[in-house]
Parts: structure tokens; C-alpha cells; sequence
């Protein structure tokens, strides 16, 4: 404890500091142990929360590794579903196969990252390097906004009447599947472009000025080069935000059995819409004559297998997005 | 080789905003001339008028003149980009590209303008301008390692190297050793000082013996009060500045009274 301090008030009388006993102010055993307690239960928890969250999917994962794989081999993956009767084997000895609909998945997402990288990619430009947050920046980044929140059928409808209109009644072509999706995936590009090209550091904007680099060239080849990787990233995002569209595509790119490599002509079936389509039809028919060789669950086992390749595709799409990353990334060592 | 600058009323705005006041000023060819005064007096804003980098800010604009070599730099046909090429600048921090090798970095200039360069040329240019900001040594092994790579004092100096490549006759500093410890300092002044045989230089510190060390005339910029303009108020050569200044502010703040 310690003695008083004097001082000296303004009119010139003593005055004493108040006396302050310190042991109130430490924290006592009890709160101390209250704080253990508390320190506990959050950390349990946050691992619970945790473990939940990792629940459902694993719980994906496993159930369409299982269940898909048992149909998941090269005969699947190399013919289409023309001149598949019923529950019954094929001439190849396989059950039909998913060929057409890898293929109209590659297309028709390709379709729409070629209309909505650019779009995406020059509208964040603008919004950081061109706009200086002026009025019209304001209402992209509202309408942005506004669109990441349009619902995926929506968006079906949309590209659906557009085509109605160029093309008369029962348009369905792959692109207009690529088209209803870039609408759901601009938002995203332009969202994720935009953060990467804000944390450019400014020091490199102005090293490049001035250099006497016109701003075209310090954009695209010091801005655009130095964000790269994380633009990468999340186009990669967005595509995996869309390939596994059902509904819009229903609508829009259609349900065929064969394969159609052209984008811009006839109906193309993709994965989820394939998977979609099994799935209705439950269970194939198998003649009373039939041997053994009919399996009458096949459309749930082929829709399996379409899920799992559908999951297979967008890991590959990661891992090409994280490759692509690492070699356009900042490297620091010396 | 260096040429002058004249600087005739110039008025530096941020928006409404008026940020120096009225400065005039000559700039010899060929010598250094620093820039002094207290956090907030303008000394930076006014470098950055010097090649144009000061209207990137979004508002940011001045009146006046600025004569380079009797040449108005804000004269309405001037390309501002065509001012940075003639007037170089290195920055507080020391800022290679991070996505380019040394080599790349040195060539930035060049390179980024669409200009096609042989690759003779170009390791010519490389050689010439590492060696001309005393970096050659250093990295002549390592031309394709990353810029970032170096250390701060290396950096900087790889920076000064990549502004004289694009030849130009003017070079800006703006506080360039104030992130730097002692001995890249003394690299950095050691080169600023064979420099100026070719290019006249511009220097804002912060540090007042470095002022002392490295500059032939030297500018004290002040300010009344924060919130007010700031003003050329005193400048001279760098001796009289520190040994017998005829103004009363300048030798308050050199003498360490200031406030």
C-alpha cells in the first residue's frame, strides 16, 4: 500500500489522491477459474460446430464415392445412352454412359466462361482502376448485388425468353445454357476480380507511371499480372458455383440421349440434368425373360456414377486453377 | 544530361482543397537539390507536380508552370505520360515489381511501353544501368532471381536503376533511404552522388544531416498552422542553409527549436 500523493488543487488547497487497494483489482481464483471454464466449453464448442459442419460432406462424399463407383468404369464414361433398352445390356456390355453429357457439361460451362470472364473481368477494372467510386460505380456494385441474388431459374427464364425471342418457340440450344449460366457467374467474377485488383499494392500502380507507362499498359501488365493467380482462383469459384446448374438448363440447353458436340445447334444434355433425369426414372423395365444381365436399378446406380464424375470434374478444375495459380504466383525467394 | 527546372506560382490542390501555396523556385541542372520541412508542409506534394504523378490522385490538380528546360510541363499538349519518361521518380519504398526478375525489373521501362528490344540491347541496357546505380556486383549472378529477392538497400537501388534506364534527365527521390538502415543509406547517397553528373536531382528527406551530406541547394517548406496551405519559405545553397540561414524559421527548425 502506498502513502497518499499530495498535490496541489487549483485554488492552492492540499488535496490527496485516492487511496487505491490493488488486491481488489486482481482477478480472483474463482473468476479465474470461471474464465478456464468458459475457455473450455468455447473451444468444445467451436470442434463441435466444427464436426458438423464436416458431417454432410463427408457424408456426400463417401455416399457418391460408394454408391457411384460401382458403375464408374470406361464403358460408362465412353458411350451415351442412344440404343439403351430398358434395364438391358448394351451391344458394348455396358448399360449406356454419360459421354454426351461430359461433353455438354465441358461445352456449355466453356460457353459460359468465354461470355462472362470478360465481362466480369473489365467490369471490375473499371470499378477499381477507371471509376474513382463515382456514381455509376455505386450502381454496378448495387446491380451486382442484386444479381448474385437472382435465383438460378430465374436465370433459366431469362436466357430462355431472350432465345424465344432471337430464335421462335422451343429454342434449345447449349448456349443458351452457357448464357443463363454467365449470368450467374459474372457477379461472382466481377466480386472476386475486384477484391484481388483492390489489393494490388498502390506503390506498384505509381512505380509503373512513373516509368511514363500509359495506364492501358501499367493495368494489364502490371495490375492484371500481379492479381492474376487470385483472379485464377476465383473464376475458378464461380465456375465450380455453376457447373453443377440443374434447373436453368432444364430449361434452357435441354435433354437428349446422344451426343451433340455443336454448342450453338440442338438440344445438349449436362451432367446434373443427366443425373437429374435418372434419378426420375427410378427404375428401368426389365422384361419377365429376361436374365440377369437386366438390372432394373440401373438408373439410380447410372445417376451414382454421373454425381461422382460430376465431383471428379471440379476437383480437376481446382487442381488446374491451383497449378495455374502457383506458376503466375508472386514468388519471394531469393 | 541534367536540365533545369523553374517552377513560376505554382498552386497544388487536393480537390478544394489548397495544399502549397505560390511556390517559385529554380532547380540547377546537374546539381541536388533537397527538399526540407516538417510532416504535412507540402514537400512531397510538390515533388510529385515535378512529373505530373500528383494529378493520379482523383481531385488533385495545380495552376502555375512548371519550365522544364523552358518547356511548360502543364502546357495543354503535353502527353503527362511522356513528362514521367523525361522525369524519373524513386519512392519512399522501395517497390520492384513482384512478378518480375531483376533483369525484367531493370527493363520494366522498356518492356511495358510495347517497345521490342533485342536481347543484346537488352542486356546492354541491364549491365549499363545496374552498374550505373552500383548494383552490377551485387546481382550479376542472379539477373533472373525475383526482385523482391534483394534486400531493402539492394531494392532501392535496383528501383533508381530501373528509373535511369528509361533515360531520363530529371530523377525524383521522395525520401528514398528513410526505409533503409545506415549502410544501404550511405549506398544510396554514395550513388546519388555520382548521379548528379548526369542527371539533375530532387530529393525530399526527412533527415537533415543527409540534406547536409548530399545536397547543393536546398528548399525549406513550412507551413502557418495544420489545416493551412504549404509555402516555399526559405531556399539557398545547402551552406548557408545549415551554416548561416537568413531566414528565421529555417534556422528554428535546423537548430532543432522549432514549435
Amino acid at each position: 500500500m502506498s502513502t497518499p500523493r499530495k498535490t496541489a488543487e487549483d485554488d492552492g488547497s492540499i488535496a490527496y489522491a485516492p487511496v487505491i487497494d490493488w488486491d481488489k483489482f486482481k482477478p480472483s481464483r474463482s473468476s479465474l477459474a470461471a474464465r478456464k471454464r468458459k475457455d473450455g466449453l468455447m473451444h468444445a464448442l467451436i470442434i463441435l460446430a466444427f464436426i458438423v459442419a464436416l458431417i454432410p460432406l463427408i457424408s456426400v462424399l463417401w455416399t457418391t464415392l460408394v454408391k457411384g463407383a460401382q458403375r464408374f468404369n470406361w464403358d460408362f464414361l465412353s458411350h451415351n445412352m442412344t440404343n439403351v433398352i430398358g434395364g438391358q445390356q448394351t451391344a458394348s456390355g455396358g448399360y449406356g454412359g454419360i459421354l454426351h453429357a461430359i461433353i455438354g457439361t465441358l461445352e456449355i460451362t466453356l460457353g459460359a466462361m468465354v461470355i462472362s470472364i470478360p465481362i466480369g473481368l473489365l467490369c471490375a477494372v473499371y470499378l477499381v482502376e477507371y471509376s474513382g467510386d463515382g456514381k455509376l460505380a455505386k450502381t454496378i456494385r448495387l446491380l451486382v448485388d442484386v444479381m448474385s441474388g437472382i435465383p438460378s431459374i430465374v436465370a433459366g427464364l431469362f436466357a430462355f425468353s431472350v432465345f424465344t425471342i432471337i430464335g421462335g418457340p422451343g429454342t434449345a440450344n447449349g448456349f443458351e445454357g452457357s448464357v443463363a449460366l454467365s449470368l450467374l457467374m459474372i457477379p461472382t467474377v466481377v466480386k472476386t476480380s475486384e477484391e484481388m485488383l483492390k489489393i494490388v499494392p498502390n506503390d506498384l500502380r505509381e512505380a509503373s507511371l512513373a516509368l511514363g507507362v500509359t495506364k492501358q499498359r501499367t493495368i494489364t501488365k502490371v495490375v492484371l499480372r500481379t492479381s492474376l493467380p487470385g483472379i485464377v482462383s476465383g473464376v475458378i469459384l464461380a465456375i465450380a458455383r455453376v457447373i453443377g446448374e440443374t434447373a436453368p438448363l432444364l430449361l434452357t440447353a435441354g435433354y437428349i440421349v446422344s451426343t451433340n458436340m455443336n454448342l450453338f445447334s440442338g438440344q445438349m444434355t449436362t451432367l446434373p440434368v443427366y443425373v437429374y433425369q435418372e434419378y426420375s426414372k427410378f427404375r428401368a423395365y426389365c422384361p419377365e425373360d429376361a436374365g440377369a444381365s437386366c438390372v432394373a436399378a440401373i438408373p439410380m446406380q447410372r445417376a451414382w456414377s454421373a454425381a461422382l464424375m460430376l465431383i471428379v470434374i471440379v476437383l480437376i478444375l481446382n487442381l488446374i486453377g491451383r497449378i495455374v495459380a502457383k506458376i503466375f504466383s508472386v514468388e519471394t525467394k531469393r | 544530361m541534367g536540365q533545369r527546372i523553374d517552377i513560376n506560382h505554382l498552386n497544388i490542390y487536393y480537390g478544394n482543397f489548397l495544399a502549397v501555396e505560390d511556390v517559385n523556385m529554380h532547380i540547377d541542372a546537374n546539381k541536388v537539390t533537397a527538399f526540407i520541412g516538417p510532416s504535412g508542409c507540402g514537400k512531397s506534394t510538390v515533388l510529385r507536380t515535378l512529373d505530373r504523378m500528383h494529378e493520379i490522385t482523383p481531385g488533385a490538380h495545380c495552376t502555375g508552370e512548371v519550365l522544364l528546360e523552358g518547356q511548360n510541363l502543364y502546357a495543354k499538349d503535353v502527353d503527362p505520360v511522356a513528362v514521367r519518361r523525361d522525369v524519373g521518380m524513386v519512392f519512399q519504398r522501395p517497390n520492384p515489381f513482384p512478378t518480375m526478375s531483376i533483369r525484367e525489373n531493370v527493363l520494366a521501362g522498356a518492356r511495358l511501353n510495347n517497345r521490342k528490344i533485342a536481347k543484346s540491347d537488352a542486356d546492354d541496357l541491364v549491365e549499363w544501368a545496374l552498374r550505373g546505380a552500383n548494383l552490377w556486383n551485387e546481382v550479376k549472378d542472379r539477373l533472373d532471381n525475383p526482385g523482391i529477392g534483394l534486400s531493402g538497400g539492394q531494392q532501392q537501388r535496383l528501383c533508381i536503376a530501373r528509373a535511369v534506364a528509361v533515360h531520363p534527365s530529371v530523377l525524383l527521390m521522395d525520401e528514398p533511404c528513410s526505409a533503409l538502415d545506415p549502410i544501404s543509406t550511405l549506398a544510396v547517397e554514395d550513388l546519388i552522388n555520382e548521379l548528379k553528373r548526369d542527371y539533375t536531382i530532387v530529393i525530399v528527406t526527412h533527415n537533415m544531416q543527409q540534406a547536409a551530406r548530399i545536397a547543393d541547394y536546398t528548399a525549406f517548406f513550412n507551413l502557418k498552422a495544420v489545416g493551412q496551405p504549404g509555402h516555399l519559405e526559405y531556399f539557398a545553397d545547402t551552406t548557408t542553409m545549415f551554416s548561416n540561414p537568413q531566414n528565421e524559421e529555417a534556422e528554428r527548425y535546423i537548430s532543432g527549436r522549432f514549435g
